[in-house]
């Protein structure tokens, strides 16, 4: 199987990385596909059919999809901030774009909680000023999952930018382009595929994400219940098979997702002649 | 004049890159802008077009000062070093971009556009490849976009920063002539940016020397070659021995036949063709050996040390056609006289 | 090549590549607006809350028994999820970045698989397996063996959360680094374990320990997953996430947000050592191009 090749070891590495990959990936989720198969067809269609189930899947990827966008914009905002120009403190907020990656997600939970409750610092301003709520509503958990999407957006954009050949720029100026056009015609199509590929890691992020948003999101049944919450509900009223049809169904959909952000980044990729 | 540089001068800090350059362009020729790395002959090219702004002095583009025009409004095309094609464009849209962007009431109708564009693809002779996208060409090809690109917005002046600097040996030599007559035809006022001498002396009709953000010597190629006006001119175009007459050298010359009676300066700079070379007759005091020898082609290079002499500094380099070479009947260690026909003498 | 002229040494404003000022600072102003709500903001109000009642109340939340234990729990869960983890991802970058095979890009694939898994199908999956309802939950309940609701369930959750962490990080940075410093320390006689240790190694060292970091900072800061399979049995399986959600869902904010707070401070550090790691990674570099 191997390519001859003086480097020893082959063997024992792909075994044992076969074997645990097994072990802690494979054989667990399929263990999910065997249970919903001792679902008949009609059984699996009611639990999928449930308004409760239907709402909250509605939820789950409606508030994970407006939240990347967002993130998308906040996140290209910031990256060419930190890539393009210079402001005092620039590598300490650099550093802190990584936070939602490294704080646990039930910290950030309870914190933007506090935050945006309505009493919150926050939640308390808007509130007063606007009248609108945002925690305990499904603004709450898009506010979490943008905090979650951040990372992921300024961390894709920024090498792309970094690497962007400037004197692309420079020529669409002597070309005798405005500042405007340079951007809109030279450097927004470059970093798109970029940009695209960080909303997509953002938006599968937040599709599944459970502890920041629990705490944010007030859990109504049909107006705030996220779709990981379901299946907790579902596995602590010992439903396993309801819990495990809504789970397959959520890894089933984020994953055609994915797919066909793919395909959209390799369509992008290809019309630009990079592959 | 076409392109007017007064008084410019530009710092990086502390670093000086122009000092007080001042130039002037007619109509129609092709320049080389010549020099070392770091002397500042990109950064005036840049300045020339509005890409980097002067700390002090003046640009003038056909009687125009376009000191404080920014690059856009300044009618140049420029040709970047990694010819800096839009990635994501086609080549028929890289070179229509200038066309495209301008305002709707001097825009040409599509049509146009499209005749234009192909005009130019067939100028370069690439009209072929014009639904291709630049990471599908060889370096040559996207060098002659990158000059389509540049000539479809018609520029009054063309500006190319080292346009062969990251080409293969072999197309550099094809795409040097390519450009000379490409000038001949459109006869647009160039200047280009080159560290190699080679290259400025085939392709251009004036050389501008720099070093250290200053101009050394500016004129035709033969005169630059022939009349160096100081010694990093005389160094830095061909090769050249050096000789030094405060140091051991001052007999040894007069034997070679360079006579004190030319002498003009302490320092001789002696081209290797300036040196002729002769076998020694049995009975002559030969004092300089044949260490050995090089092919250059029609030329042959032939490397000479004093007897008794050591080290490199020791060495002196002369060139003959390969024929006279060889009816010399030159062998490795044999001894030699020598006679230096020429000499360039400075301070 | 003109590429070493003064001017790539020597940063220079160039002109048509600045914004106009109102632009800069509109978009440095939004960048600071952003972080500053999204971010900062977050951090100071774990320290707020966790001292809204002094430092007494504060350290007495911290030093109950339960806390404790959720610290020693999340600690032990650390312990042995990250050498696991570091030992498969170092594996399969070496039979990946160092061998092409049949289904190599499938692997990969495989490999990123946890990703895009949400954390609560993670602990779904052991629940299934191991659960009271569960294939093999029958037969370790019938031998006295708790996985579910106990500590072993913990773990596995852990390490499926964790999977590619360091792998993701090694892969590409080995295929990047290439072949052929090690190819040079085999063909001149060093064992296959030497050459791992003193060619591959060092090379990677940073990006290593960049991925064990990250590794670390989700096993112990893991949430959604571990909550699926601990059965929140407080002193127990309680990890100091758990303990965390437990405290604020009883109404016990100060002892929420102590705990809160320490996950934080860990959170903070792993910024730090990663900045600095990333900083020695490029200073590596700039010495090797240089050299």
């Amino acid at each position: 199987m191997a390519q001859s090749n003086i480097m020893p070891g082959f063997r024992p590495a792909i075994s044992f990385t076969l074997v645990y990959l097994a072990l802690i990936v494979l054989i667990p989720l399929s263990a999910m596909l065997l249970k919903t198969f001792e679902l008949s067809l009609d059984e699996y269609w009611a639990i999928l059919t449930n308004p409760r189930v239907q709402a909250s899947f509605r939820i789950s990827f409606g508030a994970a999809l407006i939240a990347a966008f967002v993130a998308g914009v906040f996140g290209f905002i910031i990256a060419w901030s930190l890539v393009r120009y210079t402001f005092p403190g620039k590598r300490l907020f650099d550093a802190l774009i990584d936070l939602p990656f490294a704080l646990p997600t039930a910290v950030a939970g309870i914190v933007l909680a506090a935050i945006y409750e309505p009493r919150g610092w926050i939640g308390k301003i808007v509130m007063d000023t606007l009248d609108v709520q945002i925690a305990y509503k499904p603004l709450g958990i898009v506010f979490a999952l943008i905090f979650i999407g951040l990372p992921f957006v300024v961390r894709t954009i920024e090498p792309v930018l970094q690497e962007f050949d400037t004197a692309m720029e420079e020529a669409a100026a002597s070309l005798g382009a405005t500042r405007l056009q340079a951007f809109v015609k030279v450097i927004l199509p470059n970093i798109l595929p970029a940009t695209i590929t960080g909303v997509a890691l953002a938006f599968a992020r937040g599709v599944g994400e459970y502890g920041s948003v629990i705490f944010i999101a007030g859990n109504m049944p049909y107006i705030s219940e996220i779709v990981p919450l379901l299946i907790i509900t579902k596995l602590e009223q010992y439903d396993y098979a309801g819990a495990t049809a809504i789970g397959l169904t959520m890894l089933i959909l984020s994953f055609l997702l994915l797919l066909l952000i793919n395909g959209l980044q390799w369509w992008v990729r290809r019309r630009s002649g990079q592959l | 004049m076409s392109i007017s540089v007064n008084h410019i001068s530009k710092h990086f800090g502390a670093f000086t890159a122009l000092d007080n350059i001042s130039l002037e362009i007619p109509e129609g020729e092709l320049v080389a802008l010549l020099g070392p790395s770091g002397c500042g002959k990109t950064t005036l090219l840049r300045i020339i077009a509005g890409l980097e702004q002067a700390d002090q002095g003046d640009i003038f583009l056909k009687g125009d000062k376009v000191t404080d025009k920014p690059v856009k409004n300044r009618q140049i095309g420029f040709v970047f070093q990694h010819y800096a094609l839009f990635r994501h464009m086609t080549v028929f849209d890289n070179v229509a971009f200038g066309l495209k962007v301008k305002p709707r009431r001097d825009r040409l109708s599509d049509a146009d556009i499209a005749k234009k564009v192909h005009a130019l693809l067939e100028l370069v002779q690439l009209d072929w490849l014009h639904d291709r996208y630049p990471d599908q060409l060889s370096g040559g090809q996207r060098q002659r976009i990158a000059l389509a690109r540049a000539l479809a917005v018609e520029p009054s002046v063309l500006l190319l920063d080292e346009p062969f600097g990251a080409l293969d040996a072999s197309v550099r030599k094809d795409l040097r002539q390519w450009l000379r007559n490409l000038h001949h035809d459109l006869n647009v006022t160039s200047i280009f940016v080159t560290h190699d001498q080679e290259e400025a002396m085939e392709v251009a009709s004036q050389v501008v020397v720099l070093n250290h953000g200053r101009i050394e010597q500016q004129g035709a190629p033969g005169d630059i070659y022939d009349h160096p006006a100081n010694a990093f001119v005389s160094r830095f175009i061909g090769q050249t021995n050096v000789f030094d007459l405060d140091e051991h050298d001052a007999d040894w010359l007069q034997t070679a036949g360079l006579l004190t009676a030319q002498q003009k300066g302490k320092i001789a700079h002696v081209r290797p063709h300036d040196i002729v070379i002769e076998k020694s007759t049995a009975d002559s005091d030969a004092f300089v050996t044949l260490k050995d020898w090089q092919h250059l082609g029609s030329l042959i290079r032939i490397e000479l040390v004093k007897s008794g002499a050591a080290g490199q500094a020791a060495s002196v380099y002369a060139e003959m056609p390969n024929d006279q070479f060889r009816r010399l009947h030159l062998n490795r260690g044999d001894k030699v006289e020598l006679r230096i026909r020429h000499a360039h003498w400075f301070h | 090549m003109n590429a070493i002229s003064a001017t790539t040494f020597i940063a220079s404003k160039k002109l048509t590549l600045s914004d106009p000022d109102w632009v800069r600072y509109a978009l440095i102003a939004l960048t600071l607006g952003i972080i500053g709500l999204f971010l900062v903001l977050p951090l100071l109000t774990v320290l707020i809350e966790a001292f809204a009642k002094g430092w007494t109340a504060y350290s007495a939340s911290l030093t109950h028994p339960d806390a404790l234990a959720a610290m020693r729990l999340t600690l032990l869960v650390a312990v042995v999820t990250v050498p696991l983890t570091t030992v498969f991802g170092v594996s399969a970058a070496w039979a990946i970045a160092r061998f092409d095979f049949r289904g190599k890009s499938l692997l990969i694939t495989l490999i990123d698989l946890p990703f895009s898994v949400s954390p609560v199908i993670a602990g779904l999956v052991y629940v299934l397996i191991f659960g009271a309802q569960g294939w093999l939950g029958l037969w370790f309940s019938g031998h006295d063996i708790k996985i579910i609701f106990a500590v072993p369930g913990i773990i596995l959750a852990t390490l499926f959360v964790t999977f590619p962490f360091v792998a993701r990080e090694l892969i590409p940075l080995m295929q990047e680094i290439g072949h052929e410093e090690e190819e040079a320390a085999l063909s001149l006689g060093a064992s296959g374990w030497q050459t791992f240790f003193k060619v591959t190694m060092p090379n990677v060292k940073w990006g290593l320990l960049n991925g064990v970091l990250l590794c670390n900072a989700r096993a112990m800061g893991e949430f959604g997953a571990v909550s699926v399979v601990s059965g929140h049995i407080r002193g127990l399986t309680n990890t100091l996430p758990l303990h965390v959600e437990v405290s604020y869902n009883e109404y016990d904010f100060v002892g929420s947000f102590a705990g809160a707070s320490v996950l934080a401070a860990l959170a903070v550090v792993t910024l730090v050592v990663k900045t600095v790691l990333e900083w020695k990674r490029n200073q590596d570099k700039r010495l090797k191009v240089k050299g």
